[in-house]
Formats: C-alpha cells, structure tokens, sequence
C-alpha cells in the first residue's frame, strides 16, 4: 500500500470517529433538556481540532513507520486524488443545500451548525472511499 | 469505475526476461510507487503516455512491445 494510499485510510478513519464521537457526545448531554440547547460549540470544535491533530499524527507517523516507500505521490495518486476530490466536491455542493436552505428558513443555529458539519464529513468520508475504491479496482 | 482497462501489458514477462527485475526496480526507474506498477501490470491502470515510453524504454524494446490495445489485437493479427 502506498503512503498516500494509507494516508487515505486514515482520513476517512479519524474524520468518521471524530464525527461519530462528536455525535455520541451531543446526543449523550442531550438527556431529558432539548437537543437544540446544548452547548455543542466546544464538542463541535474539539472534534474537529482532533480530528486535524490526529491526522498530522497519523501521516507523521505513516511517514517514520515506512521509510522505504516512496513518499511523494506519483501521478497514479495524483489523478486518483483528483478524482476523489472531484466526486467528494459534487457531494459538498449539492450537501451545502441542506444548511443553506435551514438558514433561509431561520432554524436555529444548532441545525445549521450540525447540518454544516454533518455535510463535511459527508464530504471526507465520500471522497475518501472513492479513491479508496480507485486505488483497489481503477479509476 | 472499476472497468478493466483495454491496453494490455507484457510488463510481468518482460521484468523476467531482464533479469528478474522486480516491481520495485521498475518503479524506481521510472520514478513511480511499486503499486501503479503492480495496477499496470494487472490491468487497473493505464499509464500516460509518457510513461508508456518510459516503461519501453527501460526495457529497451519498442511500445508495441509491451502494450497493445484489446480492440486492435484482432484487427494486427
């Protein structure tokens, strides 16, 4: 497996468990007080501070741990990377109706917050496994 | 997605002819990972190309000699 293969694996990985935690957390606090009043910014930000953290780890250590592969992506890469970040792109603008249309309706800041985040990890996990799946059977 | 490519390769044949020459040498010479030698080789990728020529070259042989294109096998013999 290549870096940029494992480096894949592991952004699809942290930014699903950093969204699964995120959740888990959020809806845990929720408890008998309504969804919409818990203080969801720091758990929001947390997550994403961890999930960017752990990713600079992960591909630090992918780096250490496989110092005889070739490290700087090739065109193979290149072009499975364009590819994914195309498809993931498509996701992101088609997924960024939902909060635009909550805004227009004036939701609550909670909804359009989540459905935000909710769209960018949608995003990562979809771009993700499309070069995932280009990187075992083709583009 | 996922379609097989249509140019085939003789790049595994070819890499024993020349000494037993693993993915990995190859790759080095033509300044690529050994696994788009190995997606070459079993058909998931097609190379550019440029790196066609490269391939060629590194075995001192001719395009036509390590690829060909499936639809065009019938229409050469």
């Amino acid at each position: 497996m290549s870096s940029a293969e494992k480096g894949t694996w592991l952004y699809l990985i942290v930014n699903a468990l950093t969204y699964v935690a995120y959740l888990a957390i959020v809806l845990g606090r929720s408890g008998t007080t309504p969804l919409v009043e818990v203080d969801y910014v720091p758990v929001m930000l947390g997550a994403i501070g961890a999930a960017v953290g752990l990713t600079i780890v992960g591909r630090i250590a992918i780096e250490i741990a496989g110092p005889r592969e070739t490290h700087r992506p090739d065109v193979r890469d290149r072009e499975i990377d364009h590819f994914g970040e195309y498809v993931g792109g498509v996701t992101l603008a088609v997924g960024m109706v939902l909060p635009f249309g909550l805004t227009l309706a004036e939701f609550d800041h909670f909804w359009i917050g989540n459905a935000i985040y909710l769209v960018f990890s949608t995003y990562a996990f979809i771009g993700s496994a499309i070069k995932l799946v280009a990187y075992r059977r083709g583009i | 997605m996922g379609k097989p490519t249509k140019v085939t390769n003789e790049i595994r044949r070819l890499r024993f002819e020349h000494g037993e020459m693993t993915q990995a040498d190859l790759a080095q010479r033509i300044g690529v990972t050994r696994q788009t030698i190995i997606a070459i080789e079993q058909g998931r990728y097609s190379p550019s190309l440029e790196m066609a020529f490269e391939i060629a070259e590194a075995f001192d042989v001719a395009l036509i000699d390590v690829f060909k294109f499936a639809s065009s096998e019938g229409a050469n013999a």
